[in-house]
């Protein structure tokens, strides 16, 4: 693919969280990427990393503290007109984590779908609209019929369902899926994932797709990108990330991922890494990853790695690799 | 191998507005010393009300263990009284919970609560116990255990506080340890470490694990056999080679495949097992899986299928294994498959 066009551009965004006085919670500090049309970015990290919030950054739930984000040409990060928002929020939709919390318990399905239908097409005539609702149903693997009923007669694959009936009921152009399968069961996660693969192929969708279920990132993404407090420190195509992973951090953090294969199990050797991810608060100095990093040198701790495409498509943020260059 | 516990036959029910619920029905299994037992399975499917009734820690109210034995050292647990079983909790058998935020005391000292079992359990005098506490921090790899023991569980992060717990459960060199979730609420890297600490104890201590978990992965690195539970009830169990490599259920079948490998294909789609769970209040009559299984017969609409022994440590409950039955092939890409082509991983 030559012809590539860069839907999303992220440009240092920054994302400050005022944690009490004086205290700056970083966390999302200078990230830099950007999502080809069409393709699915993997965003993966451990908890506290600051992955959902670049999701929500995005998609203007959060004010960034500074950068931008500019999407098909668009500096969304600054002030809009309220016809411009509205568009922009029309081209981009989420779907959340907890298929419990994030559906309102006393809507119905169709008014949950139409909502979306009702903002982005005023003045629909009812009809179509309930055909609409119809159609969406059918299209995530619902019944029709399932319209009328509440949230609560739906187990939790269902009701993912049903959240990303309601996404696509406005017809974006790019989805960010924050965990969207994490509260699911083993049998349930892949019918989920096959579902939005499939719509990406039918409706040429873009995703984000946060998660920190490395096996099922890789699966999914075309690129991923991997996070560590607030930073990113790889960002690769996916076969090439897993198959060659640069970043001490991405190395250690595929090792920890146990396979459902007892034989590699065994003969594996797993890079363990000592401690917990320091406080965000008060990150360590220079490359944040240092204090846990099994090959970090005495220039760890005086400067930040610099973010470098060390060759095309492949990005990461470490001095081991900045030398040679 | 020495026998340790030994289930049989195990039914528990709950009662609700909506009725009877069967959430364990006919469970039997065994542990043995030193070994780790996975038992594995989806939400709902009966795992953790096992666990708990091995500990007898279900809600007295709307619970009752309908049928079946848990014998343990020549007793019978499901008959034990209250006292006795409290004798047994903690020196005995002890249990890690999945979430280390809501299974620590927050406005106790750790070192008190990991104390509170060698007090209850030990005679010994005030200042063996605070220094048997230190050792017990040290050994789960806390650092400054001296100084660690007098702070409160939220200066700990998510990782230490399950250390913490292990602590707290190994403080009396029990026999067996049941891990419910032990990592499901942890990082992955976080996970690994966890995962580390329990196979190095229990090699030193010989401790039985039976290992409640929904993660495959997680079996793969710690258990030596594996039961598959669905709808309160083991589908399948065997050695961990028999279960990964020969599986002979269909639902087996569909939990191996439903998983993506890191180091498979991601242009093919995933196999996902079709359907939901069953709701426990209204079973369907025949296998609970079947309405789910894509290679069910007639019959299994209508009858149970009794338990076939594949080998002297794999039994199945299927109709396929019946000899009546059409022979059907396990999907590909499970089992033998990955054997031989294992080495392109990354990390290894």
């Amino acid at each position: 693919m030559a012809d590539k066009v860069k839907l999303l551009e992220v440009n240092r965004l920054k994302k400050y969280f005022h944690a009490g006085k004086k205290k700056v919670l970083k966390a999302v500090d200078d990230v830099s990427f950007y999502v080809y049309k069409g393709e699915t970015l993997g965003l993966v990290g451990e908890s506290g990393c600051g992955k959902s919030t670049v999701g929500r950054t995005i998609i203007n739930l959060y004010k960034a503290t500074s950068g931008n984000v500019i999407y098909d040409g668009m500096n969304v990060q600054q002030k809009l007109s309220v016809r411009d928002l509205k568009k922009y929020k029309k081209k981009m939709q989420m779907i959340f984590q907890d298929p419990y919390s994030s559906l309102n318990p006393r809507m119905t399905v169709a008014e949950i779908i139409a909502e979306g239908i009702d903002n982005h097409a005023p003045g629909i005539s009812r009809e179509r609209k309930m055909e609409k609702v119809y159609q969406l149903l059918e299209l995530v693997g619902l019944h029709s019929s399932h319209a009328n009923r509440y949230p609560h007669e739906f187990s939790g694959g269902q009701r993912q369902r049903i959240g990303i009936a309601r996404a696509l009921a406005v017809e974006p152009e790019f989805i960010i899926a924050d965990e969207p399968i994490a509260a699911l069961d083993v049998s349930i996660q892949a019918q989920i994932v096959n579902l939005l693969r499939e719509l990406q192929r039918g409706k040429q969708l873009t995703y984000l797709f946060i998660a920190h279920d490395l096996s099922m990132v890789k699966h999914i993404s075309d690129r991923v990108a991997v996070m560590y407090l607030g930073q990113l420190v790889e960002l690769s195509g996916s076969e090439k990330l897993y198959a060659n992973p640069l970043h001490p951090y991405t190395k250690a953090l595929l090792s920890a991922v146990p396979l459902p294969d007892p034989d590699l199990e065994r003969t594996r050797e797993r890079i363990i890494l000592k401690g917990d991810v320091p406080n965000p608060l008060h990150p360590p100095c220079g490359c944040r990853f240092r204090t846990r990093c099994p090959e970090a040198k005495a220039i760890c701790a005086e400067a930040a790695p610099e973010w470098r495409e060390t060759e095309r498509d492949h990005f990461v943020a470490c001095h081991i690799y900045s030398a040679c260059w | 191998m020495e026998k340790i516990l030994s289930v049989e036959n195990l039914h528990v029910s709950f009662y609700s507005d909506g009725g009877e619920i069967a959430a364990v029905r006919g469970v039997s299994f065994d542990v043995n010393k030193g070994e780790t037992l996975a038992i594995v399975g989806e939400s709902g499917s009966g795992k953790s009300v096992t666990a708990k009734t091995l500990m007898k820690l279900l809600p007295k109210q709307n619970s009752i263990i309908k049928q079946g034995d848990v014998k343990y050292g020549g007793k019978n647990l499901v008959q034990l009284t209250n006292r006795d079983m409290e004798k047994l909790r903690g020196s005995e058998i002890s249990m890690v919970f999945q979430d280390p935020m809501t299974s620590l005391n927050p406005t106790m000292t750790i070192g008190k609560q990991v104390m509170e079992g060698l007090k209850r359990h030990r005679t010994m005098s005030k200042k063996t116990a605070y220094t048997r506490t230190v050792e017990l921090l040290e050994l789960v790899g806390i650092p400054d255990p001296g100084e660690r023991i007098n702070q409160y569980p939220h200066q700990f992060s998510g990782g230490m506080r399950q250390r913490v717990v292990i602590a707290m459960a190994l403080a009396c060199n029990p026999k067996m340890l049941i891990a419910d979730e032990p990592t499901t609420a942890l990082d992955v890297t976080i996970q690994a470490q966890i995962l580390e600490l329990m196979k190095e104890l229990q090699k030193k201590f010989q401790t039985a694990i039976i290992l409640i978990t929904h993660d495959l992965g997680v079996v793969a690195n710690m258990a030596q056999r594996v039961a598959v539970m669905y709808a309160g009830e083991i589908m399948e169990s065997g050695t961990l080679d028999e279960i990964f490599y020969q599986p002979k259920h269909p639902y087996t079948w569909g939990l191996l495949s439903s998983m993506p490998k890191l180091h498979a294909d991601r242009s093919l789609p995933l196999t996902p097992i079709p359907g939901t769970p069953p709701d426990l209040s209204h079973l369907p009559e025949g296998c609970p899986f079947a309405p789910r299984c894509q290679y069910a017969l007639k019959v299994c609409h209508q009858y149970e299928p009794g338990k076939t022994k594949v080998s002297t440590t794999h039994t199945v409950s299927c109709w396929l294994e019946d000899e009546r039955a059409p022979k059907v092939k396990k999907p590909e890409g499970i089992g033998g498959m990955q054997r031989g082509r294992q080495s392109k991983i990354a990390g290894s």
